[in-house]
């Protein structure tokens, strides 16, 4: 059932600042908030990667000399945690869900504005909180796993700060949830119906959903990891009787759906990217749908095969290697989607175009080496190896970083009504696949052949292959430079847009932009078929 | 049409030989020294050539769309209004579900071959009064009755070190000897917080979990000196937490523990 709404009365306008002062308010505009959630996301994934960058300095050679081993452990685990919960989490979740679900489901803002307001806000204090515990004692230095017995031994007040931090955020990521839930279900538009909405909107649900099913459980965990650190309770310290492997299962029961949080999102957005600039409706709407929902099924029975080598019954291994290599059968089918999408189109070869297409080729490398690290036996030999980190640095960064760039040279149009820059859009593309794979495919050969991770030193036999790693992670940094550019140059002088420069279906370019405060000047329009390209219909030139 | 269909098979063929020619010449992995390596190494080399197979194949599609498909300057307007393709759906859900269900049974066949399928209780001469069940990552041949006269070994893991306990031999080493070609059976305790055991050479990993031994069992094959290598992140020298098996001729074994071997004390 849909419930009609009548115009949000919550809005006062007369109280929000206008202009950019506003994106540094309490605005309740799910406008606003998504740009909010965007450079905040932005500005620690450029603390995440200076982290990185201090990370392949010191792995440049294979002494420690660059920085103290304990300050080396700060640097890896700040990094991780920044990268998961302050970049890729708030961005693909937050920043993106809330600029486009309200457009999609043709409402004028969220379901709970201020709640939102609130989920947002919640982010820059405890990132910053996270930050800041570098210099009361140390950072947390237990990597984001913050596996006990080493959490519970390392200096207390950064793994508690740590905690905290978490917590907060894994707070603002279910109120988020909550809210993309309610939106979608209830806020649609009378005679939308769910089979009509953009796949995003399905991407969202199904992430909302292993969000509002899998966050409790690791809040719960690290409220009793905490009352191990201060209240020397023994539920993971196994010199009071606790047991480190109950908090594994536990961590990853979270973790595992935790990835495709990061990446479900990400398959949205592509879906709603590739149909534009190919000219072609979405390939396989109904099948998509459902691997969205296999995947979010699926994703919460694998957990274990992070935990493959830490001493669990073999029937147990053997059920995990095989629910996990299944995934890859809905995860394939979207990708087989995608190249359908294409095939056919009239495709304009655009940096959006580019990212998302890099995005696929990085991703099909990723799965596959998740499918092979889902064979314990496979897996024996590579866990908490340099092969586990080109793994899912294929999957986080060459799949969900290249999406939200994609979407970025996608949707900035939209947003302040300029075009980015096409030259420096290109360049930015090259720079970054390049760099990405310099960086990180020479890593499944150290991984294999005998070089752990969170290490500061290594075996110098490593040294040369680490040297083009690094050399690949420079490309990756310089790559940012076009782009911020590209975005500081658009913002003030870029190309005039118009409302809909790709000729788009979807409800968010069928307003003017950038969008009026409540989305549309009259009513939301009915959009029956968001990908109708190639129809009768959709002849708007 | 036939040309096309010509094309489309030649092509498909050259993915093939390609990534079999790769998959069979292009080695990724350090020695084999144990018999567990060539048992892994033989389903490495499978995953190898199915996922090039796949990667190669999909990067081509993308690449070649994005030419043939491309938007030339004079062209407007949209592609074809293709919304999907049940039965093509239906292949690439089948095709795929039932490549992972073969890759999950072969590897399963791998991984009891190399063991991992057996339980390890009772197996241990030191465990024989511990009734509790123990599960490592690999129990090559575990065979109940052999295990009483494999070499067997404890070792103790803490930060930032690895020793090893002969208990035959009442000494404590800080490198581990062991002979060649025969099974060696160690059961792991860690002091204080979680370590791993791994040999790259030998293709095995075992977490060291404090609170909660485990067994690991393994057949060096091959005469020389090898890493051991920590795992698991353990704290700030996790980096340097490395020590050395040796694996040396029987004879060779057998002078170095009698050099070392302690008089029996009893307390
Ligand atoms: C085809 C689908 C995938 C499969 C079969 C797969 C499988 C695996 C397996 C078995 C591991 C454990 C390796 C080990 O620690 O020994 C792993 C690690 C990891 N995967 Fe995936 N994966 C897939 C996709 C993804 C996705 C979509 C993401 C995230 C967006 C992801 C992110 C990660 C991360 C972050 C780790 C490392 C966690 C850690 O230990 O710190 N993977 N993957
Ligand atoms: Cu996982
Ligand atoms: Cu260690």
């Amino acid at each position: 059932m849909t419930i009609s709404i009548d115009p949000q009365k919550t809005n006062n306008e007369s109280l929000q600042p206008k202009g950019w002062l506003r994106y540094f308010s309490f605005s309740l505009d799910h406008k606003v908030i998504g740009i909010q959630y965007l450079i905040c996301g932005f500005l620690f994934y450029l603390i995440g990667g200076t982290l990185a960058s201090a990370i392949r300095i010191e792995l440049a050679s294979p002494m420690s000399d660059f920085m103290p081993r304990d300050v080396y452990n700060q640097v890896l685990t700040l990094h991780g945690t920044i990268m998961i919960f302050l970049w890729i989490v708030p961005v693909v979740n937050g920043a993106f869900g809330n600029y486009l679900i309200p457009f999609y489901v043709g409402a004028r803002d969220m379901a709970f504005p201020r709640l939102n307001a609130v989920a947002f806000w919640l982010i820059p204090p405890s990132g910053l909180m996270l930050v800041a515990s570098y210099f009361v004692e140390g950072a947390a230095q237990a990597g984001w796993t913050a596996y006990p017995p080493l959490s519970i031994t390392t200096p207390q007040s950064g793994q508690i700060i740590w905690i905290l931090s978490v917590l907060l955020l894994g707070g603002s990521s279910i109120f988020g949830g909550i809210n993309f839930i309610a939106t979608i279900i209830k806020l649609r538009r009378p005679g939308l119906k769910l089979m009509q909405l953009p796949m995003y909107c399905w991407a969202m649900l199904g992430t909302s959903l292993l969000v509002v099913l899998s966050t409790p459980v690791l809040a719960g965990t690290l409220i009793l990891l905490s009352f191990d650190i201060i209240a020397n309770t023994g539920f993971f310290n196994p010199v009071l009787g606790g047991n480190v492997v109950v908090y594994q299962h536990l961590f990853w029961f979270y973790s595992h759906p935790a990835v495709y949080i990061m990446v479900l999102p990400a398959f949205g957005l592509v879906s709603e990217i590739l149909p534009v600039h190919a000219r072609k409706p979405l390939f396989g709407y109904t099948t998509m749908v459902f691997s969205i929902m296999g995947i979010v099924v699926l994703g919460l029975v694998v957990w274990a095969h992070h935990m493959f080598t830490s001493g669990t019954p073999p029937w147990m291994r053997l059920f995990f290697t095989i629910a996990t290599a299944f995934i890859a059968v809905p995860t394939g089918i979207k990708f087989f989607n995608w190249v359908a999408t294409l095939w056919g189109g009239k495709i304009s070869i655009n940096s959006a175009m580019l990212f998302s297409c890099g995005f696929i080729i990085n991703f099909v490398f990723g799965g596959i080496t998740g499918v092979a690290l889902a064979q314990v036996p496979f897996d024996i030999h590579v866990h908490d190896t340099y092969f586990v980190v080109a793994h899912f640095h294929y999957i986080v960064y060459g799949g969900t970083v290249f999406i939200i760039f994609s979407s970025i040279y996608h949707w900035f149009p939209k947003v302040t009504g300029k075009m980015l820059n096409e030259k420096l859009g290109i360049s930015h593309f090259i720079i970054t696949f390049i760099g990405f794979n310099l960086c990180f495919a020479p890593q499944h050969w150290l991984g294999l052949n005998g070089m752990p991770r969170r290490v500061a030193e290594y075996d110098p036999q490593f040294q040369f292959v680490n040297q083009i790693s690094s050399l690949g992670a420079l490309l990756m940094a310089i790559s940012t430079i076009p782009f911020l550019i590209n975005v500081f140059l658009s913002v003030r002088n870029g190309k005039n847009a118009g409302d809909n420069p790709w000729n788009a279906l979807t409800p968010e370019w069928l307003t003017s932009s950038p969008p009026p405060v409540e989305n549309w000047e009259g009513e939301a329009p009915l959009v029956e078929e968001p990908y109708g390209y190639g129809k009768e219909i959709s002849e708007q030139k | 049409m036939l040309n096309k269909n010509f094309y489309l098979i030649l092509i498909i063929s050259l993915v093939f030989a390609i990534s079999f020619w790769i998959g069979f010449n292009v080695n990724l992995l350090p020695a084999e020294a144990s018999i567990n390596a060539p048992i892994y190494d033989e389903l490495f080399k499978i995953l190898f050539i199915i996922g090039l197979i796949i990667f190669i194949g999909m990067t081509i599609a993308v690449i070649y769309s994005l030419f043939k498909f491309r938007k030339r300057n004079d062209q407007i307007g949209d592609g074809i209004a293709l919304e999907g393709n049940l039965s093509l759906e239906i292949v690439w859900t089948i095709i795929p579900s039932i490549i992972v269900l073969l890759i999950g049974l072969y590897s399963y066949n791998i991984y009891d071959r190399m063991g991992g399928m057996k339980e390890l209780n009772h197996n241990h001469e030191m465990m024989s009064s511990n009734t509790e069940k123990i599960w490592a990552g690999i129990s090559q041949n575990s065979d109940n009755e052999i295990a009483i006269n494999n070499l067997s070994i404890e070792v103790s893991a803490m930060q930032f070190a690895f020793l090893f306990n002969y208990p035959k031999g009442n000494f404590i080493s800080g490198e581990l000897h062991v002979p060649v070609d025969q099974k060696v059976s160690m059961k792991m305790e860690s002091k204080d917080v979680i370590h791993a055991f791994w040999v790259p050479e030998f293709r095995i990993k075992q977490d060291i979990i404090p609170g909660q031994p485990t067994i690991l069992n393994f057949t060096p094959t091959k005469v020389g000196k090898y890493p051991i290598i920590c795992a698991e992140l353990c704290g700030p020298y996790h980096g340097g937490m490395r020590a050395s098996i040796i694996v040396e001729k029987e004879s060779d074994y057998n002078e170095w523990f009698n050099k070392n071997k302690k008089p029996e004390v009893n307390l």
